[in-house]
């Protein structure tokens, strides 16, 4: 299938994305919001809406939403923000509204560098990112006559980041919710889960013909619950514009729901359907006042992004571009590269990066092990890494003893020792090992004289046989090469 | 036995000249022939005074009670009382048990005073007669023709009839000083955040505020002194240490300055004028300076009011929607059909009156025009009486247009809010203010509102006390309720 828009017409895309945040209670009251808990085990008379309750801020959510501010350069976290409702009848928001942020949300005008699909940088700007409540869950599916309410999600705080319409095509929305999501989960602040519905993405879409600077009218795809959604959903609502367009119809302002089994999108309702939301103050809320210092403490909390790592890596400790991707967008694998190479000494961070990608990758999947659960401490690595640079072993020999390490307290030198796989770097030693080979095969000797460089590999294969590795191969060379 | 008065009443309990359950036997004796022809009543809690007079005996007996412990007292059926119905007067939670209590409730709960019963009201607080409860309007003890006031009507009547000697209220434009008013007992609003409304079933957020009824002045200041107090639970209640509102009890008055606003006493009928003033005069003879102030913008509190009561009444009656509790149709159609019809039946013709005024001033293209008007309105009169504060340290005003008014007399809802006229406005600044009686002008109770500055209960509280030192109105009783 072509996914390819027509060139005549421009996409414009734009994401809201909604982030459940990972703190253990709720918004505005002190329920638990853990994932999967029997059917409104974890409700209180909130969110139940009891009459008489009131809602009370929960303050580490404003914590996290700052350092979602702080993370994408945000000109604005808002010293003063306020919480307006938003009214609309539906059984699983009890009250009636849900409080969320219209006028003076927490963050606004962030930034996030992704790549276009030419793979050149390009600036999504973020218009806001404001903190917001989730609503519970309908079940229409589980009684015949009736449909259930699960009221456990309702009230879980969100953050929902809204993009300026940046994105021209699919991969580039793709790109822009994966950081997005990079960003989140490397802050801690949501866990990530696509699949329980903490990171959750709607899309507004437009076309227009290519070179006019006036938007089209656009759709809302709601609710896409994977980064493969997202493309395929978009993909198919550019074409369908497009259709709709180029057979002289106009698209209307309507909200449509991505069904990923029929793979299509479908209308839910029209901008004449939607509901007029009476936003206002919510006067059970005071607004959230905050000072500098307050927002510069949350600071302490940002780690490096992996934008940041890439460049520390290629430009400090000259990482192939590559590898420094690899390990900067794998936190743990990361986390683990950093703390070791503060140990080494005469090893390089390349030498690492390479182990790591490597002998030391290969080796987690034969275990099936992660990066957090393995049994080869920083301590011992380095140590490892360290032998290979003073050449007392080989690179070969280095994965041996890796393997050998696992799961033990030895030290690199004591496995080298007590295997004894030191590398042979006598020249004698190394010297009469040659002269024997060469005695064993004259031939072959004969026509690596006559300057058969296939002979000279077989020579040295002959040595490091005969050394079980362990020789030198730089001083092989120079050895055969005097013979 | 003389049951004058809080201290009264505790001394005769502390020294066993009368047991808790003698006590209380004298104020349902009383019920038994006045209650139900007042209709202050919607529900007796004997079960729940059984338990408080027990444990509030077992205080006395071992000398850890206070003043209040085994005082009778009445709650405004829309605070929420723990397993008890709590109906706010409305068919729609006609059957709701409260699964708390309120925290003012709580509060006097834990000083060991004893609930003899829920008071009729309202529906929703919303009223100025009392003509809007599902169960009945309540019947004024000084002509059971005329009206008590409301929307606590049912608290300000059974003080009156000496069914109980304090009755919580709660008033959002004026709902405690009015019925006092026209009943003839003191009432009092603190200011905006003294009460806690964790469990005060919400009408108008931003506005709504517990307070008290009683006889004296003097109790008014020991309930509320019990009563108020900052409560985490509620995130708009005043961040202050709690106050001994006796404090300035048996201060003299001389040499504070009493505002008084002419342009007001001039809207009132002649002889209601002559009532007022003889009092206003009283506060002078009593050593008080007045001094004449302007509230040029109070003339548009009403409207104001009107929109952002009826704005934040619309969304917080959101929650009554038939599905967890509350007033259910029977055979819905669908969804829609589910909330129209369940609303449609639970609600009175006041509440929906207001919830569709609030839907409309809130609604897109008419926000500006009217609800933020209104706030602009409301943050102009504050300046107003701000302003004034400069020069008084208190405001002396009537605080009806007129007496108690018969029933039915106001058939149209706009002259019914102008009953509000001389209240609403310190409601929008969030003042304290209270009503004490000064007199009968046609065998009626007439009282004068007293308006403090911010957090100054305890002034306004000695004003009142002060002139109940020298004067008897406030223990005039209608005919046929005497003890």
């Amino acid at each position: 299938m072509n996914n390819q828009p027509s060139t005549k017409w421009e996409t414009v895309i734009g994401l809201e994305i909604h982030t459940q945040l990972k703190t253990k209670s709720k918004l505005f009251a002190a329920t638990n919001t853990a994932y999967g808990a029997s059917p409104n085990s974890q409700v209180s008379f909130l969110e139940a809406a009891i009459p008489g309750t009131l809602p009370v801020f929960n303050e580490k959510v404003l914590r996290y939403a700052i350092r979602f501010g702080l993370a994408v350069g945000a000109k604005v976290i808002a010293k003063e923000s306020t919480f307006d409702r938003k009214n609309y009848f539906y059984p699983d928001s009890p009250k009636g509204y849900q409080i969320t942020q219209l006028n003076h949300p927490i963050v606004e005008h962030g930034i996030l560098v992704i790549k276009d699909d030419k793979g050149n940088d390009k600036t999504i700007r973020i218009n806001r990112a404001h903190i917001e409540e989730d609503a519970g869950k309908s079940v229409h599916d589980k009684y015949a006559e009736y449909s259930g309410i699960d009221l456990n999600r309702c009230g879980t705080p969100l953050i929902e980041i809204v993009s300026e319409p940046d994105m021209s095509s699919a991969k580039e929305a793709v790109a822009y919710m994966k950081e997005i999501h990079t960003i989140v989960t490397h802050l801690g602040i949501c866990d990530g889960n696509l699949q329980e519905g903490s990171f959750r993405c709607d899309a507004n879409v437009s076309i227009r013909p290519v070179g006019q600077t006036e938007l089209g009218t656009r759709t809302e795809l709601k609710n896409i619950n994977s980064f493969r959604f997202v493309e395929k959903a978009i993909n198919l609502e550019v074409k369908r514009q497009i259709k709709l367009i180029e057979s002289g119809g106009n698209v209307i302002q309507e909200t449509r729901l991505y069904d990923a089994d029929k793979n299509e999108t479908r209308s839910m309702r029209s901008k004449e359907e939607a509901n007029d939301y009476r936003y206002f103050p919510d006067p059970d809320l005071l607004p959230v006042v905050i000072d500098q210092a307050y927002i510069d403490n949350e600071k302490q909390y940002i780690p490096e992004f992996p934008v940041e790592k890439i460049a520390r890596y290629t430009q400090e400790l000259a990482l192939k571009s590559d590898d420094a991707n690899i390990i900067a967008n794998d936190k743990p694998l990361s986390d683990y590269f950093d703390s070791l190479i503060l140990l080494l000494k005469k090893a390089k961070a390349t030498t690492a990066a390479n182990m790591l990608l490597g002998e030391f990758s290969a080796l987690l999947k034969s275990k099936e092990a992660s990066v957090q659960d393995n049994n080869i401490t920083i301590e011992q690595f380095s140590g490892l890494l360290e032998s290979l640079a003073e050449n007392k072993i080989s690179h070969k020999i280095a994965k041996v003893v890796l393997e050998k390490m696992w799961g033990t307290n030895y030290s690199a030198t004591s496995v080298i020792e007590k295997e004894g796989l030191a590398q042979v770097s006598d020249s004698g030693e190394l010297e009469s090992i040659v002269k024997e080979i060469i005695n064993n095969n004259q031939s072959q000797f004969t026509a690596y004289k006559k300057g058969d460089m296939k002979m000279f590999n077989f020579f040295v294969g002959q040595v490091m046989k005969q050394t079980k590795g362990r020789a030198n191969p730089a001083q092989v060379k120079s050895i055969l090469e005097k013979s | 036995m003389n049951l004058h008065g809080i201290k009264q009443i505790s001394a005769a309990l502390h020294s066993k000249d009368i047991s808790v359950q003698e006590l209380h036997d004298i104020y349902t004796n009383r019920h038994a022939i006045h209650a139900e022809q007042l209709n202050c009543f919607i529900n007796t809690t004997p079960e729940l005074a059984k338990k408080q007079i027990k444990s509030s005996q077992a205080l006395i007996d071992s000398n850890q009670a206070n003043i209040l412990t085994g005082i009778p007292i009445v709650h405004k059926d829309l605070f929420c009382t723990k397993d008890i119905k709590t109906t706010c007067a409305s068919h729609m939670l006609e059957n709701f048990v409260a699964p708390y209590d309120a925290t003012i409730v709580e509060n006097l709960n834990q000083a060991g005073m004893v609930t003899l019963a829920k008071a009729n009201m309202d529906e929703f607080a919303m009223g100025s007669s009392n003509e809007n409860s599902y169960f009945g309007a309540v019947k004024n003890p000084w002509d059971h023709n005329r009206v008590p006031g409301g929307s606590s009507g049912g608290s300000a009547a059974l003080v009156a009839a000496g069914l109980s000697p304090i009755a919580t209220g709660s008033d959002t434009g004026g709902s405690i000083r009015q019925p006092a008013a026209l009943c003839g007992v003191t009432g009092i609003k603190p200011t905006y955040g003294r009460a806690s409304r964790y469990g005060m079933v919400a009408f108008a957020s931003s506005l709504d505020q517990a307070g008290v009824f009683a006889r004296s002045a003097e109790d008014c200041t020991l309930i509320l002194s019990q009563m108020c107090g900052f409560d985490p639970k509620d995130s708009t209640s005043a961040q202050v240490d709690n106050e001994n509102f006796a404090i300035n009890q048996n201060q003299s008055i001389k040499g504070l300055k009493v505002g008084v606003i002419s342009e007001w006493m001039d809207l009132l009928p002649e002889n209601i004028k002559l009532t007022t003033q003889q009092a206003i005069n009283k506060l002078k003879d009593l050593g008080a300076e007045l001094v004449e102030i302007e509230l040029p913008t109070a003339h548009l509190a009403v409207s104001a009011y009107y929109v952002i009561a009826s704005a934040e009444c619309s969304s917080n009656l959101s929650r009554f929607d038939g599905i967890r509790y509350g007033q259910q149709c029977s055979n819905p159609k669908d969804l829609n059909d589910l909330y129209v019809r369940s609303r449609t039946e639970g609600f009175g013709e006041e509440v929906k009156r207001r919830i569709m005024v609030g839907t409309w001033a809130l609604s897109a293209g008419f926000y500006d025009a009217y609800y933020r008007k209104a706030q602009k309105i409301r943050r102009l009169i504050s300046e107003d009486f701000k302003n004034a504060f400069k020069n008084v340290d208190c405001i002396a005003s009537p605080v009806s247009p007129e007496i108690a008014f018969e029933f039915n007399a106001k058939k149209d809802p706009v002259s019914m809010y102008q009953a509000d006229v001389f209240t609403i406005p310190s409601s929008l600044a969030g003042l304290p203010c209270m009503s004490m009686p000064i007199g009968l002008v046609d065998n009626l109770p007439v009282g004068l509102q007293l308006i403090g500055k911010n957090l100054s209960e305890s002034t306004i509280l000695n004003v009142a006390h002060q002139y109940q030192q020298d004067t008897n109105f406030h223990n005039l009783v209608a005919e046929g309720y005497h003890e």
